[in-house]
């Protein structure tokens, strides 16, 4: 038999809870009587607005421009209002400008024909990409646009798409790899046509068989040239760093990209999102969230427009107690967040409810300099060293010690005896760092 | 015999590295200036950075060498700026007035409301890297106690309702604790100033008197009732003009509606 890869150094093994949401099918959310849009739903400068309160606004139409370099666009996703112009307050802590808009009462949702794309070149295929708003629907939601244009000089030998959905307890991307793989497969060879990579990997964690399956079969049907290779489960997979290490067996330098290694990695939702985006002219207006968690009634895997309200997926999906916090995102790299009232934005994977027994957190003690947090950190870290420059306010120091390698996976302080707010520090001290 | 050679060696060894000691003390002197030595000697010693360079030291040298000014010293005030002066020969500068820090808010966790429950690292940095801290006042303390560890003469203090309290008599005035302060609720106000404004916020009066119960809410009062008090109201939010004369404040004081202006001393 095989031997199934993954990475080597450091990773850990939480309880995945997918068994509570990855048999529930996609859903569609019906439209919510009102929509957040934020500006800024991207790495990098926020988008400029292009309406004002009052004008009407088409499914599809531009309604911020991006601003920059590293920037996106923002599309409105019904036809509606705009009936203000506010500031709020996103899950990940960021203030931004959004649009309020009351979605018309009959036709909210905008038709999107299917179009020939074969004859689209390249650069076109990029113009594409770059109008129709798409970032990295993974989390961090680097503009997508950015990543598929290599800078002369440099070649891809590798695209390696991220099928892996390594946090616990969401199952958006696998179940989008299995009901929409014809979609997601096709994506990913317009990827390849904009990157020209040698080869092409889909990474998949191997608790998703019948996604694995499910996209063989795809490629097997078309003869595309793509390899579907089952990943040995371990957190964190699903980061690029780790991917590359686990698929192509390369890694990339402190400080340095994927591209520096002749690599691409893209989220499968990502894949998605650009064939609908070549295929249909629809910009990235909705995306699947996964509503999971103990306080949860019924889990769900549900399709949302961008700017729908957490308390309408939480009242679509129901309560069953009265929920203590909320997560956007995964349970390891997500943010808590207090409010309801906070929009679904492009890089929302999923939101959960916690009741206050299973978000209990166990009284902090001191460290013992047991050393399991620099077993478990996968960048070759030292969580406990660098936990202590930051206590202390050292917090040059602390850089010096390559804090800015940590992407804050939360691996130490998964394993933490004392738990100590390991991961809590380590973005303070680069906050302060910084300046 | 053994042990004559033995002593002739070692002696020898001594006196020749004795001698190129003795040279080289000499040859590769560092020149000291004095009257930076002298400066620091009369400097207050604390270290505190607020004059902009680096600890006692660096201002004294900086001062010797006629590059920094007279007079930046917040801790010594007016009796080190005259010493300084007369070491360096020049006439004593016109010394600021001695500023001290005071905390702009005394909305502790029970009058003012809270967004959530903060758990993570005693840093009041911390809490305001999620959603600007856990207090719904976006614009007060944090009540983590940020200030009171940097501070170099403990002169910040938790009071018994949990809010931060500065001595003005402790305090030096060297911007520690502003530096460090992320909602910058903790400004310089005169050290002869009787009352502050224990209020930072900037939002409306009704949003102020929804989430705070000792919030500067801009009624107004105390700027049109108490027209010597030297309060005026911008931005929904107090402020004392301490060059005034201030005879009023303490009847404004006592009229504020969220009894907010509150003594200094």
């Amino acid at each position: 038999m095989q031997k199934i890869p993954t990475f080597r150094k450091g990773g850990i093994h939480p309880d995945d809870k997918k068994v509570l949401s990855n048999r529930q099918a996609i859903e569609r959310l019906p439209v919510p009587a009102e929509l957040i849009i934020p500006l800024s739903q991207h790495i990098g400068a926020p988008a400029l607005p292009l309406k004002q309160k009052g004008d009407r606004v088409e499914a599809g139409e531009k309604i911020g421009q991006g601003a920059s370099f590293i920037s996106a666009d923002i599309h409105s996703p019904v036809n509606g209002t705009v009936t203000a112009l506010n500031k709020v307050t996103l899950a990940n802590s960021v203030v931004s400008d959004a649009f309020v808009i009351t979605p018309d009462t009959e036709n909210p949702m905008g038709i999107w024909e299917e179009r020939p794309y074969e004859a689209f070149s390249a650069a076109e295929l990029q113009k594409i990409v770059k109008d129709l708003g798409i970032v990295g629907a993974g989390g961090a939601t680097f503009p997508t646009h950015i990543k598929l244009t290599v800078p002369r000089g440099k070649t891809v030998d590798a695209l390696v798409v991220n099928g892996v959905e390594c946090e616990p307890y969401l199952t958006a991307d696998h179940r989008l790899m299995l009901e929409h793989s014809e979609m997601v497969v096709r994506g990913v060879m317009l990827v390849a046509r904009m990157t020209n990579p040698k080869k092409i990997i889909i990474g998949v964690e191997n608790n998703k068989k019948d996604a694995i399956v499910a996209l063989r079969k795809v490629i097997a049907e078309h003869d595309f040239p793509i390899v579907v290779t089952p990943l040995k489960v371990k957190y964190p997979q699903g980061d690029e760093k780790q991917l590359l290490k686990a698929t192509i067996k390369r890694e990339i330098p402190s400080g340095k990209l994927p591209l520096d290694v002749g690599a691409v990695v893209l989220n499968v939702a990502t894949a998605f999102a650009i064939y609908e985006a070549v295929a249909y002219n629809k910009p990235l207006i909705e995306r699947i969230v996964t509503v999971s968690g103990e306080a949860i009634a019924t889990k769900r895997n549900l399709r949302v427009l961008i700017g729908t309200k957490v308390a309408d997926l939480l009242a679509y999906a129901g309560l069953a107690e009265e929920a203590e916090t909320y997560i956007a995102g995964g349970p390891m790299m997500g943010f808590a967040f207090y409010d309801d009232q906070t929009p679904i934005i492009k890089g929302t994977s999923g939101i959960l409810a916690f009741t206050e027994e299973a978000h209990k957190q166990a009284p902090v003690s001191p460290c013992i300099s047991c050393g399991r947090c620099i077993a478990a950190c996968p960048m070759g870290l030292q969580p406990t060293k660098l936990y202590r420059l930051i206590d202390h306010r050292q917090y040059s120091e602390a850089m010096a010690t390559n804090l800015m390698d940590c992407k804050e996976c939360g691996c130490c302080a998964f394993v933490c005896p004392a738990h100590l707010p390991l991961v809590h520090a380590m973005k303070l001290g680069k906050r302060l760092g910084r300046k | 015999m053994n042990i004559l050679f033995a002593f002739l060696i070692i002696a020898s060894l001594g006196l020749l590295l004795g001698l190129g000691l003795a040279v080289a003390a000499k040859k590769l002197a560092v020149k000291k200036d004095e009257r930076a030595e002298e400066i620091l000697a009369v400097l207050p010693g604390a270290n505190c950075g607020a004059c902009g360079y680096p600890g006692c030291a660096g201002y004294a040298s900086a001062l010797s060498k006629g590059e920094a000014e007279n007079g930046l010293c917040s801790p010594g005030g007016a009796e080190t700026s005259a010493a300084v002066a007369e070491i360096l020969g020049i006439e004593a500068s016109a010394v600021h007035e001695r500023m001290v820090a005071f905390v702009h808010c005394r909305g502790n966790n029970e009058l003012t409301q809270r967004d959530y429950h903060y758990q993570g690292i005693e840093e009041c940095s911390g809490a305001y890297m999620l959603f600007q801290g856990d207090s719904s006042c976006k614009y007060g303390c944090l009540h983590l106690g940020s200030c009171m560890r940097v501070c170099p003469t403990n002169a910040i203090s938790r009071d018994a309702l949990g809010n931060m309290r500065v001595d003005p008599d402790a305090c030096i005035g060297c911007l520690k604790c502003t530096l460090v302060c992320p909602t910058k609720v903790i400004r310089m106000i005169p050290a002869r100033g009787s009352h502050a404004i224990a209020c930072n916020s900037l939002d409306k009066g009704g949003v102020v008197r929804k989430i705070c119960s000792v919030g500067c809410i801009g009624c107004k009062i105390c700027e049109k009732k108490f027209p010597d008090s030297g309060c005026t109201v911008t931005n929904f939010l107090s402020e004392i003009d301490y060059e005034s004369p201030m005879t009023q404040i303490g009847e404004a004081a006592q009229a504020c509606p969220t009894s907010c202006i509150v003594e200094a001393r």
